[in-house]
């Protein structure tokens, strides 16, 4: 059978490589899953491939012609559609005016309403939308019926490839199995889909081929029924260097290789800083407990999307949590003291978590970190504050907020021509460094940190990591979530895994075995079936 | 510490004070050349009684342009301040007239009136997360229909008992409210830069995420902003009416579009985080200069508004076509 896209050596470089020369073929009415871990590359790649994203070097081959869609619209010309993680659905429009956005019937501009519902109502029929109303506004919509319209209105325009990037992370059960018959569907018309999915028993069922991508790099391309879930996430965690080796023909199993370490000891055996009890915010995190003692760096790993940054928000009290409590002993190293001791709830707002010792350095730098186009010893000085009456009347100096300013510049060598620079021209690196002091200003017990060292350079890497033992050997308590899980197992004392929303397992250091920590990733989203029936059930 | 790190970290310090007369140049600027033009052009403008006029003219929107300043800073808007300084300046006659009060008391009362509701405006806007367009709009309507219930929609008569307040002083031609409203200004500007108040601000205003993540509570420094806000359409009540020994529920309606023209000319941002309180006094300055000299040149008064209007789109673009170059 011809293929219907073919991509040679296909590469994107951003600070590093994301895709490395992958040449993959896709046939047309043929299901092809693209599997690998955080940062493998896959999203990437669905990127250039629709368009949103040009290619550093390589070509593409659509339907015997050379195709480098210039963006999304040149590519959707061609008939590839991707239905990507964020939805492109317009809320306060209806179903129906949503799914003939760029068609929308009319005579002389106005709206030929019963020919639009007709034809939608006609569209959500063949679907099997039938729960949907073509008069609802979108925003009435669940998460799941949105997706399943954006993936309707994909397949309805003239449609030759389609993406789809975790298409059912959103959906519950029934859905799945409905989007599942659309594909099979559609895969009978001749549409090639191009599947991502964590969830391994879902790739297992409609898929027809599997491609594994590792650190950038194609791994290789199996028909389904040639790999079972053990054998992708082997070859997701080793590429085809795996330690059994024997189905694969590479001759020298290797060992994990050693990372060099952070700590050269582990951790003092010391008491719980900080203890969580079933913390939920459902359906993202699910019961989860732990405990975090004083000079322990605990590492969080787990898929993008398995609920480890929306974890942190909850022990910040940046978002709500359903129930779960939280109990902070305050050890004798630890500088702040609160007298509140004993079962509290998680706290409200994050004002609240800051009293109570916890501080987060979040994830997203740009929007909720830094006050971009401030300088940056306003940016240090202002997070000393708490806001309060009492301490608006007071005067303020900027004198010694530049001086602490300077102290954090040497300590942590921001790289600026003074502190008075704005931080919007700083680099990612410096930036995050500009963060960290901010709370090493601010200072707390319990240290949140989500995705610390994303998209920063490997010298300002290595002084984050500097600035963490410090933490550590001032007694203080560490949460770090990182997708990188090299970092993790350079730094963590002890490492748990979060799959799909729930807490998988601990790992205690300094031994870690990646392949089973990679293993427990996957585990809670395979042979999800059962367990999902059940919860059904129960909610029934 | 370095020698390096001296040199620069005092070059730094000086550059900072050289900046600082620097932000203002501009305004300066644009107002002597305003101030040329018309004296070039008409032959009476230039003269002692022209800038008394002005000067005494000009405290109440100077007064009530300094808390829109501070509003726009913190990302808000104040659509209210007009009504509010009707009922504070009705609630301050009638007091005054009927209740035989004194004027202290009839003064504080009437500030701390316009203070609550600046207040309410904060609480319920913050608290609520309401946009502050909606709210305020809200108690435009309120404040005015309270100004009409205190007065029964009359226009009070007072007196010469307030005169004094808004008279030139003998041999300074200014009058203590001009004086008042500058202090107002170098305070609110001190304000700004110099407390954890002001520095707030310009934080929640810059990004309310950032200040929320960064666990700081907002709501006390909103309350407090729009309370002030509130607080200095009382002063500037107090101030008008004391100038037109009357009080009348009519008056302030467009003020609140005089003082938003004032500050967005003085360069503050409408998306809110950055602004200057001396910048906005010379929006004040020349809006008033260009009103009195398009006057003295015989212009009418369609003639005056398209040209102020014109004055505003022009002083913004400026802005941001500087910005854009930076």
């Amino acid at each position: 059978m011809q293929n219907v896209l073919t991509t040679y050596e296909l590469t994107k470089d951003y600070a590093t490589r994301a895709v490395d020369t992958v040449s993959l073929e896709f046939k047309p009415g043929e299901i092809h899953a693209l599997l690998g871990a955080n940062g493998a590359g896959k999203s990437t790649l669905c990127k250039m491939i629709a368009g949103l994203v040009r290619a550093t070097s390589g070509s593409m081959i659509l339907a015997g012609r050379n195709y480098s869609p210039r963006d999304k619209k040149e590519a959707e010309r061609y008939g590839v559609q991707i239905v990507q993680q964020e939805l492109n659905l317009v809320p306060s429009l209806n179903v129906a005016e949503n799914l003939f956005l760029s068609n929308l019937p009319h005579r002389w501009g106005v709206l030929k309403t019963r020919r639009l519902l007709d034809r939608a109502r006609q569209l959500l029929r063949d679907f099997g939308l039938h729960s949907i109303d073509p008069c609802a506004h979108v925003s009435e919509l669940g998460i799941g019926e949105r997706q399943m319209l954006e993936i309707a209105a994909n397949l309805s325009r003239d449609c030759r490839i389609l993406i789809l990037d975790e298409p059912t992370a959103a959906l519950s059960l029934s859905e799945t199995e409905l989007l599942m018959q659309h594909l099979h569907d559609a895969k009978r018309k001749g549409v090639a889909i191009l599947y991502i999915s964590h969830r391994l028993d879902e790739v297992e069922r409609i898929a027809n081929r599997i491609s594994i991508l590792r650190d950038a790099k194609l791994v290789g391309t199996w028909p389904q029924n040639t790999l079972n879930q053990s054998e992708m996430v082997s070859f997701m965690t080793y590429g085809m260097d795996r330690p059994e080796g024997s189905s694969t023909g590479v001759p020298t199993p290797q060992q994990p290789t050693e990372v060099e370490r952070l700590h050269s000891h582990p951790p003092q055996k010391a008491d719980p800083l900080l203890i969580l009890h079933r913390v939920s915010r459902r359906p993202r995190v699910q019961d989860i407990s732990f405990e975090v003692a004083a000079g322990e760096i605990l590492g969080i790993a787990g898929l993008v999307g398995s609920g480890r940054t929306e974890l942190l928000r909850l022990i910040f009290g940046a978002d709500r949590a359903d129930q779960g409590e939280m109990e902070i002993r305050y050890s004798p190293a630890a500088s702040v003291q609160t007298p509140r001791d004993g079962l509290l709830p998680l706290p409200q707002t994050p004002s609240q978590a800051v009293e109570r010792g916890i501080v987060m350095i979040s994830e997203d730098r740009k929007s909720d970190g830094l006050w971009l186009p401030q300088s940056i010893a306003s940016n240090i000085a202002w997070s000393k504050f708490r806001g309060n009456f009492v301490e608006l009347l007071r005067p303020f100096s900027s004198r010694p907020a530049n001086s602490t300013a300077e102290t954090f510049r040497r300590s942590l060598a921001i790289r600026c021509d003074n502190t008075q620079h704005v931080c919007e021209a700083l680099s990612g690196g410096n930036q995050q460094k500009v963060v960290l002091a901010k709370w090493l200003h601010r200072d707390g017990t319990i240290f949140l940190f989500d995705e610390p060292t994303r998209g920063i350079d490997p010298a300002s890497r290595e002084i984050i990591y500097q600035v963490m033992r410090d933490l550590c050997q001032r007694g203080k308590g560490l949460v770090v979530v990182s997708s990188d899980l090299e970092e993790l197992l350079k730094i963590s004392h002890r490492i748990g895994v979060i799959s799909n929303g729930r807490w998988m397992k601990d790992f205690q250091g300094p031994d870690f075995r990646r392949e089973e920590i990679v293993a427990a990733m996957f585990e809670g989203y395979q042979n999800q079936g059962k367990t999902n029936v059940k919860e059904n059930e129960v909610l029934q | 510490m370095s020698s390096k790190t001296v040199r620069e970290t005092s070059a730094n310090n000086s550059r900072a004070w050289q900046q600082l007369p620097l932000q203002y140049a501009g305004m300066a600027i644009a107002l002597i050349v305003l101030v040329t033009v018309f004296s070039l052009r008409s032959k009476t403008f230039f003269s002692a009684a022209t800038f008394t006029t002005i000067a005494n003219s000009i405290p109440d929107l100077t007064i009530v342009a300094v808390g829109m300043t501070f509003v726009l800073i913190v990302g808000g808007i104040d659509l209210s301040v007009g009504s509010v300084l009707a009922l504070a300046s009705s609630i301050f006659a009638i007091l005054l007239t009927d209740r035989h009060w004194p004027i202290w008391g009839a003064g504080i009362t009437a500030v701390l009136c316009a203070g609550v509701c600046g207040w309410i405006n904060g609480f319920v806007s913050a608290q609520y997360r309401i946009p502050a367009f909606i709210v305020t709009l809200g108690m435009l309507e309120i404040a005015r229909g309270g100004a009409y219930l205190v007065t029964n929609s009359e226009t009070k008569y007072i007196g010469s008992s307030i005169e004094w307040a808004t008279e030139p002083i003998a041999n300074l031609a200014v009058s203590p409210a001009f004086l008042f409203a500058v202090l107002v200004v170098l305070a609110g500007q001190w304000m700004l830069h110099r407390t954890v108040l002001g520095r707030m601000a310009v934080a929640i205003g810059t990004n309310a995420e950032t200040v929320r993540m960064s666990g700081i509570r907002t709501l006390p420094t909103l309350l407090s902003i729009y309370t002030l806000c509130g607080a200095l359409c009382g002063i500037a009540a107090l101030i008008q009416t004391s100038r037109l020994s009357t009080a009348d529920p009519n008056s302030g309606a467009g003020l609140e579009l005089a003082a938003i023209a004032a500050c967005v000319i003085g360069g503050t941002s409408l998306r809110g985080g950055s602004g200057s309180v001396i910048n906005t006094f010379f929006g004040v300055l020349i809006v008033s200069v260009l009103q009195s000299g398009l006057a003295q040149m015989g212009a009418s008064d369609p003639m005056k508004r398209i040209v102020t209007g014109l004055v505003i789109i022009f002083a913004v673009l400026v802005d941001s076509l500087r910005n854009n170059q930076r």
